[in-house]
């Protein structure tokens, strides 16, 4: 088989082990949720509700207020205790509090749509925006928008993105294992609704099992094509992905859908499966709890809204003090710095280091030694970005192409001074954006 | 809040590399080598290295401690300039001849422009240009290997590419068949059995190190492979097509440590892949130029200084093409 790949790139330890081979499991039910009404990229939902209502699964509990911008629904039945702002993921934001009753009564709106073939691309579309369906790999980009292209960006394949280049996790992985038919299923759907013929999932040759299960359920299908990918990160970056697929780069400064290419998350594609398949909306995701820090390890299916401290208790607890905890993968996820907050559409995994390996290590001066040069996979220069960017010499980190940084953090990895170069960037990235927004 | 979780921006791994282990498998690759040479060249040899990392080592640490900056003396940075210093002077030097070279490399070169990765010309080389232009005597002194280095039983000779250059006008068989200069044959040439400063002569000994280090991922094959082959078609075509006198270039001389170890430094080289291809390019140009049509007989530890201060002006125009920009 012969397996396909991007440009540069890093390998950084896989650390599945303790993860992958636990199946699924739904955890415990949250006794209170916090659902934040803003859990994607855009602007945040209205409340829907108010304190004292009554609510059931899957019922709206956020209206959209803009096009870039994903309802949020109830994962639990109970009443709304308050909507306030309470900490979730860095920062505050306004929540909607329920108290479950534990019955998890559904809600009226919660009915299969009816079959593929009876639905139009536009209901869709339709029905995706309604189930709040987000990027669930963890940017949480809401997916309707990605899947409305201007009349006139000829789409000519979907992706699917198995890839879970992230080390430690493995979610999409058992999802891939257990749920193969849900992922076809909405691969087809999505293909369906922006009207192409190719569709490919992408799956890292590290997880072989995967690719099997994933072939076996697309058997048949015209038109999809499971390929097996190179181990390496950032594989399942979009463009590097779509590069792996198509051999096409997404141009410089432009969209996926400039180089013909939708991507999507399994995960995502499993959850249009439900939305569409059982009417239910995204109230609730596969996440990998896992790291030195905790005590078993789990990939759990965890409600919307939980508090990450529970779920944290349902896999043993933390082993010793934790140095860190991170919400994603070790690459691109986000520490935090209290476990005290709730859980969102976009929680792949929560990754506990030991206080050793939350150590943060000593930075000397670059020795320019070109390494992150050379696995800069979006081609970039690093070093000379990160050098403009702490010297505030930002019109010249543009001219660099800063902004093509796609923030998968190989740089900073690769560093043998351990410089911290993606944050550098990411500070310079900001300052160009900044000025560009001053002198509109 | 009862624990204090680290909060710090991704990526939250690291890759186990250091500036430590980059530098510490760049002496372990030229372990080998040295060590031949200290066999061949006798205790002299092993002086004059000891004394050349010694001085590299007390004069950064000293810098380090007047500049007020953390003295990271131990980081394998300053042995490895030391060790370099002195491969490349003759087995007979006296014992300050690699002080006051160490002292020049560390002190000028590296820690006045700013240290560890600030240096813009390769220190040791530097410092080497330096003692060549100040002590050329001493700094040309070279010995028949196997013998002493100094004391009475030392015996001088010249360098094979100097015996090639100078008597027999690059005509190699004619050289190895003289009887008169007893020019060193193609194999002594590979194993180092010939005169020359203490770390260039085993081609074969550096060639292995240098593949360690491409093994190891500290330096890339461009540079030594371009280096080495513009060198090698050069010489060719200049040297009237005959493959003996492009491999008596090849290994007679320092092309092997300056191509793997010294072009290779990592400050004084171009960042970018396609600058790094440019300046080998250059770095064997200049190397064939000077040494058939030069004053000296080896040209490239002046070809690699030349590079090395073209390298920033080189790096601004060798700039990679970004993801999905015009190609």
């Amino acid at each position: 088989m012969g397996l396909l790949s991007f440009i540069g790139g890093i390998h950084p330890p896989h650390a599945k082990k303790a993860s992958e081979k636990k199946a699924i499991l739904k955890a415990i039910e949250p006794k209170i949720v916090r659902i934040p009404l803003r859990q994607h990229i855009g602007a945040p939902c209205d409340p829907a509700v108010k304190k004292g209502d009554y609510v059931k699964v899957g019922q709206e509990i956020g209206s959209v207020s803009s096009f870039v911008c994903a309802p949020i629904h109830s994962s639990v039945s109970g009443t709304v205790i308050d909507v306030k702002k309470v900490d979730v993921l860095g920062g505050q934001e306004l929540c909607v509090i329920i108290e479950s009753d534990g019955k998890n009564d559904l809600h009226e709106s919660v009915q299969p749509k009816g079959e593929l073939d009876s639905l139009e691309p536009k209901r869709i579309i339709e029905i995706i925006r309604d189930s709040g369906i987000v990027g669930m790999g963890g940017a949480g980009f809401p997916t309707h928008v990605k899947l409305s292209p201007p009349p006139e960006k000829a789409i000519e394949t979907v992706i699917l993105n198995g890839a879970e280049c992230e080390p430690y996790l493995t979610a999409d992985h058992r999802l891939m294992l257990e749920s193969p038919e849900k992922i076809v299923f909405g691969l087809k759907a999505i293909m369906k609704a922006v009207g192409v013929e190719k569709g490919y999932i992408g799956i890292e040759n590290n997880k072989p099992d995967a690719i099997e299960a994933m072939k076996v359920a697309a058997k048949g299908e015209n038109g999809i094509e499971v390929v097996g990918l190179h181990t390496k990160y950032p594989q399942g970056a979009e463009k590097q992905l779509i590069y792996a697929c198509t051999k096409r780069e997404v141009p410089s400064g432009g969209l996926p859908m400039d180089a013909g290419a939708v991507v999507n998350n399994v995960a995502t594609a499993a959850a249009v499966s439900d939305a569409i398949q059982l009417g239910m909306p995204s109230v609730e995701r596969i996440c990998t709890v896992t790291g030195s820090g905790i005590v078993d390890a789990q990939n759990l299916l965890i409600k919307v809204g939980t508090e990450l401290s529970e779920i944290v208790e349902q896999c043993g607890g933390y082993k010793g003090t934790p140095g860190k905890v991170i919400l994603g993968g070790p690459m691109m996820g986000i520490a935090t710095h209290t476990d005290k907050i709730p859980s969102t559409k976009t929680t792949s995994g929560v990754l506990v280091f030991t206080p050793e390996e939350a150590k943060l290590p000593e930075t000397v001066n670059c020795i320019k030694c070109g390494k992150c040069v050379e696995i800069c996979p979006a081609f970039l220069q690093p070093a000379a970005l990160s050098a403009y960017s702490l010297k505030g010499m930002y019109e010249q980190a543009e001219k660099i192409n800063a902004l093509d940084c796609i923030e998968c953090g190989s740089c900073s990895f690769v560093c043998p001074s351990k410089r911290p170069l993606l944050h550098s960037i990411r500070v310079g990235k900001r300052e160009v954006l900044a000025a560009r927004r001053r002198s509109k | 809040m009862e624990q204090r979780l680290t909060v710090s921006s991704s990526p939250h791994i690291r890759s186990k590399d250091s500036v430590n282990s980059i530098m510490r498998d760049v002496v372990i690759a030229l372990t080998p080598a040295t060590a031949f040479g200290i066999y061949k060249f006798g205790m002299n040899a092993f002086m004059v290295v000891a004394v050349a990392i010694i001085a590299a080592m007390v004069t950064e640490a000293a810098i380090q401690k007047m500049r007020g900056v953390p003295v990271t003396v131990t980081d394998w940075s300053a042995a490895l300039t030391g060790l370099l210093l002195a491969m490349n002077v003759p087995a007979s030097a006296p014992w300050w001849i690699p002080v006051i070279g160490s002292v020049f490399a560390i002190a000028i070169v590296k820690q006045a422009f700013g240290g560890l990765g600030h240096n813009f010309m390769n220190p040791a080389l530097a410092a080497r240009a330096m003692l060549m232009a100040s002590w050329p005597v001493r700094m040309t002194a070279w010995v028949k290997p196997g013998l002493p280095a100094v004391g009475p039983d030392a015996v001088s000779t010249a360098t094979p590419l100097a015996m090639l250059k100078d008597s027999y006008a690059f005509d190699v068989s004619a050289a190895v068949s003289s009887s008169s200069l007893q020019a060193p044959g193609l194999m002594d040439v590979l194993v180092g059995n010939v005169a020359g400063c203490i770390g260039e002569v085993s081609a074969v000994l550096l060639i292995l190190g240098g593949l360690y280090l491409i093994w190891r991922k500290v330096i890339s094959w461009r540079i030594p492979t371009i280096y080495i082959g513009t060198v090698a078609i050069l010489t060719f075509i200049l040297g009237g097509f005959d493959i003996n006198l492009v491999l008596y270039h090849l290994f007679a001389g320092g092309l092997m440590l300056g191509a793997f170890f010294m072009a290779t430094d990592y400050a004084s080289s171009p960042i970018n892949p396609r600058g790094q291809m440019y300046f080998a390019l250059g770095c064997g140009l200049l190397t064939t130029v000077i040494r058939f049509y030069g004053g000296y007989p080896e040209g490239v530890s002046y070809s690699i200084l030349l590079m090395n201060v073209a390298a920033p002006l080189i790096e601004k125009y060798s700039s990679p093409r970004v993801f999905g920009g015009a190609k």
